[in-house]
């Protein structure tokens, strides 16, 4: 599977198989400019917002921060640290709920904001210094991946393998979400700086910066500015769902495919969103870390919808009220987009790095799906799936709990996209049933490799109290025989062999014994009278 | 307050197994159109039949089985095999042939494995055949398209025909199925099967009234070419994929060719075996039925090719005039085999482009 390079140059655009296209629905929030949401009175930095472990506490209750100021620190997991986004008073390190589909609370950092907003000094680093050193500053500006993942940019640098080309995604294939389609409007010259910064760190020759045809006003944007970055080129895709998923638009791009289990660096690609472009343009330029987001705020249930500059930490409550939110009967908080967002149950959950869009759909906007009906085979899903599997039959045997023909089914190479249950005229929640076995099979792997460990342990103490065991007799054995010898050569020597002694003992007892037997004939008759 | 939890994708496309079904009733409309003018109005009534079987059987089964009627009811799956039936036999059939071929299709071959969705064999089709085995006489006897019918019938005859087998004055079904020349006549298939097995050639065979029109005979071609028009509308509206009926013509239509090339005076052409008997009602409407059939597009287009590969040798060598319920069922059988060879290379497993 060779694709000449030639093709790639060329811009040529691939296809990939399956896709949907659903109502877009943009217009909704993209044609007003990104505002600036002003500072709620309190914020809750969670201190993982990214894929991966949460860094190292730097804070304490009562504590003065600065706005940009470090509450965590990479530590010894090199995690991603978090950082203060305005200035004010620590008044509380607590598990809350976060921005995560389980509901379930995590650490958070409560920061009652004292208004001023007062940064901390910020140094920009120079392009000239080491690699390390450039990847070490984008880790401690907290930048991780802004299209959803949340993976940590510098980590995804850090590989080092040779790369051919760096794709920067603006494709934001979801429906109603604008957030990069704004962002690339109004920064598309940052945005590029960012990329030819990441051009530098990453080794890349060049890069292919990937928009979706339905955002002409971004498009323009970036041919304006173009010409000034010679190893760049635009290429823009048709509009369809999921073309933005990783996996999609590298086959759109090069007609390549990352290899199952596989990243895009084993077939020379890497690839970040526009929205991290931007992070790191900042970062290196200003020395600014990740502190703020843009979040497309939609749907029929708010009255000001668009886009806005969000401080991380800020709860999603000040966000909707700022835009007009008025909550229909049995409402639903989606965080993210109609195919792969997660709705929310409380509205004090913070916006974090991976928050791109809050939808507040109206009642009919989009209405909840009817009962669940059987599969009857049609193979709609099946036509749309973009990883080319068989989503019908990963039903069935999700239903099943058939975890070997799951596998066989690739359910893992599933990137759960959605296209399949939006089809789907059973309107079967099969997405559902997939991370339901996705989660299931992790937790047997789990399992299986902890009763893996358990009995190594357990057989290793077995051989180790036996080898005491044995370590034990043998000190024994040769603890008697050295005193056995010590007596023969004591023997030798002329002193009293200890085992005459013995023997006399014993004689004495038995002469003894005998005394007693005869005195006790001797005293019967008188027993029998009394 | 407290909001709604649900799993993504929060978005559907409002497409649900009830629309597909009326998309359905509204393709077969041309060719019951079609049949009622050829055939007469007896087509109607079978259907009325076999819908009050097939909701009386469905609606056992359920409760039998516990579950919720009116859910087995919105499906529609039911009606679809009903109406299916109910076009497949001859219309002047007696009333019991399409009750016991539509409470077989629905009780056992449907309801028995498990309901919709679960079955093995095409249940329209399964009624079919177990018809055509227990009553061959009433299965084959399909009334002469009116234009060569000596008489002409009524609603009310067609309809005592059904219910008591004879007409109003007293004729009985063999004696309409008289053509003018006062001979008995058969369909299309059955008649050229009959002349080629007496050593006629199909020169002398089509020489026959029943083939004074063009393609596939008198009223039949016309009622192929009303199923063909449904089956378009059908793929047009993504209800149907090409690959099951695209496969089953080629399946059929290449090897008629090339034996009509080769022996062209002791085989049937490639136009009369698309134009007659079940051919286009087989491929637009029966073998792509989703449930039976082979689930990615590169096993339908087989599974299709199966289906009409069965059709030309069950036609040309078998023992019936017709084949495409055998063929179903047969290419049903296979099915579970085709979806294991044909599973399509998942992204990143090294599939081609």
């Amino acid at each position: 599977m060779s694709i000449p390079i030639t093709l790639i140059e060329q811009g040529h655009i691939w296809s990939f198989p399956g896709g949907i296209h659903p109502p877009e629905r943009k217009q909704l929030s993209n044609t007003t400019a990104i505002a600036t949401l002003p500072l709620p009175p309190e914020l809750s930095v969670p201190l993982r917002q990214h894929s991966g472990e949460p860094g190292e506490l730097l804070v304490a209750v009562g504590d003065h921060v600065l706005k940009g100021q470090a509450l965590s620190s990479p530590g010894l997991n090199n995690a991603l640290p978090v950082h203060a986004p305005t200035s004010g008073t620590i008044i509380a390190i607590e598990p809350r709920a976060i921005a995560h589909p389980s509901g379930l609370p995590d650490t958070v950092v409560v920061i009652a904001a004292d208004g001023l907003d007062q940064a901390a000094a910020a140094t920009p680093v120079a392009l000239t210094q080491e690699r390390a050193e450039l990847i070490a500053a984008l880790r401690n500006a907290g930048i991780a991946g802004l299209g959803g993942a949340g993976f940590p940019t510098a980590q995804k640098l850090a590989l080092q393998r040779p790369l051919e080309y760096l794709i920067i995604n603006g494709v934001e294939c979801e429906p109603y979400i604008s957030a990069d389609d704004r962002l690339m409007r109004e920064h598309a010259n940052d945005i590029l700086r960012g990329t030819e910064i990441l051009l530098h760190i990453s080794g890349a020759p060049k890069a292919l910066i990937a928009l979706e045809d339905n955002k002409p006003e971004a498009i323009a944007a970036f041919k304006r500015v173009l010409p000034n970055y010679p190893a760049m080129s635009l290429r823009v895709v048709p509009t369809k769902y999921p073309s933005g998923g990783e996996k999609q638009l590298i086959q759109l791009l090069t007609g390549r495919q990352v290899p199952s289990r596989g990243l895009p660096i084993d077939i020379g690609l890497l690839m970040h969103n526009v929205g991290t472009a931007f992070a790191v343009q900042q970062a290196i330029d200003f020395g600014l870390p990740l502190i703020e987001r843009v979040v497309t705020v939609t749907g029929e249930n708010v009255s000001k919808p668009g886009n806005y500059w969000v401080r991380l930490g800020t709860p999603v409550a000040h966000l909707l009220e700022h835009a007009g939110f008025k909550p229909s009967v049995a409402q639903t908080v989606i965080m993210g987009g109609p195919m792969m967002g997660f709705t929310l149950g409380s509205l004090q959950v913070p916006v974090v790095k991976i928050t791109n869009c809050i939808l507040v759909p109206g009642a009919q906007e989009l209405a909840p799906p009817g009962d669940e009906m059987p599969c009857i085979r049609c193979g709609a899903c099946a036509d749309v799936c973009p990883a080319q599997l068989l989503p019908q039959q990963l039903q069935w045997l999700a239903k099943a709990h058939d975890h070997d023909g799951l596998n066989q089914q690739n359910l893992f190479d599933c990137i759960e996209c959605g296209a399949c249950a939006y089809v789907c005229p059973s309107e079967i929640p099969l997405v559902h049933y997939y991370r339901k076995a996705k989660a299931e099979i992790r937790e047997m792997a789990r399992d299986k490799a902890k009763s893996e460990i358990a009995r190594e342990r357990f057989e290793a103490r077995q051989q180790r109290l036996e080898r005491e065991k044995e370590q034990r007799l043998e000190r024994h054995r040769q603890a008697a025989e050295a005193r056995q010898q010590a007596q023969q050569k004591a023997v030798a020597e002329g002193a009293p062999n200890p085992n005459d002694a013995v023997q006399a003992a014993i004689a004495r007892a038995k002469a003894r014994k005998a005394a007693q037997a005869a005195a006790a004939e001797h005293a019967e008759p008188q027993d029998d009278d009394a | 307050m407290s909001f709604k939890i649900a799993a993504s994708p929060h978005a559907h496309q409002r497409r649900t197994t009830q629309q597909v079904m009326r998309w359905v009733y509204l393709a077969l409309l041309p060719g019951l159109l079609v049949q009622s003018y050829f055939f007469g109005l007896g087509v109607w009534l079978q259907m009325l039949l076999a819908l009050a079987t097939a909701w009386l059987a469905e609606a056992a089964c359920m409760a039998l089985r516990g579950r919720s009627i009116s859910h087995a009811w919105q499906d529609h799956t039911a009606v679809v095999t009903a109406l299916l039936l109910a076009v497949s036999i001859p219309s002047l059939a007696p009333w019991w042939i399409i009750v016991i071929g539509t409470a077989f299709a629905i009780v056992v071959v449907k309801h028995v494995y498990g309901g919709v969705g679960q079955n093995l064999f095409n249940p329209a089709m399964a009624g079919y055949v177990l018809l055509l085995i227990s009553f061959p006489v009433q299965m084959t006897s399909w009334p002469l398209p009116h234009e060569l019918a000596l008489y002409s019938i009524t609603l009310q005859d067609t309809a005592q025909l059904i219910f008591s087998g004879f007409t109003s004055v007293g004729y009985s079904l063999e004696q309409l199925r008289m053509g003018i020349d006062g001979v008995t006549m058969a369909t299309p298939l059955d008649s050229l099967r009959t002349d080629l097995s007496q050593a006629l050639t199909v020169s002398e065979a089509i020489s026959k009234p029943i083939f004074a029109s063009m393609l596939g005979g008198v009223g039949w071609a016309w009622l192929n070419l009303a199923f063909l028009l449904g089956g378009l509308v059908l793929i047009k509206v993504r209800v149907i994929s090409w690959h099951i009926p695209g496969g089953m013509l080629l399946g059929l239509l290449v090897p008629a060719l090339l034996m009509s090339w080769f022996y062209p005076d002791q085989s049937v052409g490639p136009l009369l075996h698309a134009f007659s008997g079940a051919t286009m009602l087989g491929a637009f409407f029966i073998a792509t039925d989703p449930v039976t059939a082979a689930t990615s597009n590169r096993g339908r287009l087989y599974f299709g090719l199966l289906i009409g590969g069965l059709v030309f040798i069950i036609r040309t060598w078998g023992g019936y005039p017709d084949a495409v319920a055998f063929a179903v069922l047969l290419a049903n059988m296979v099915v579970p085999v085709i979806d294991k060879y044909t599973q399509p290379i998942a992204y990143g497993h090294g599939g081609k482009l």
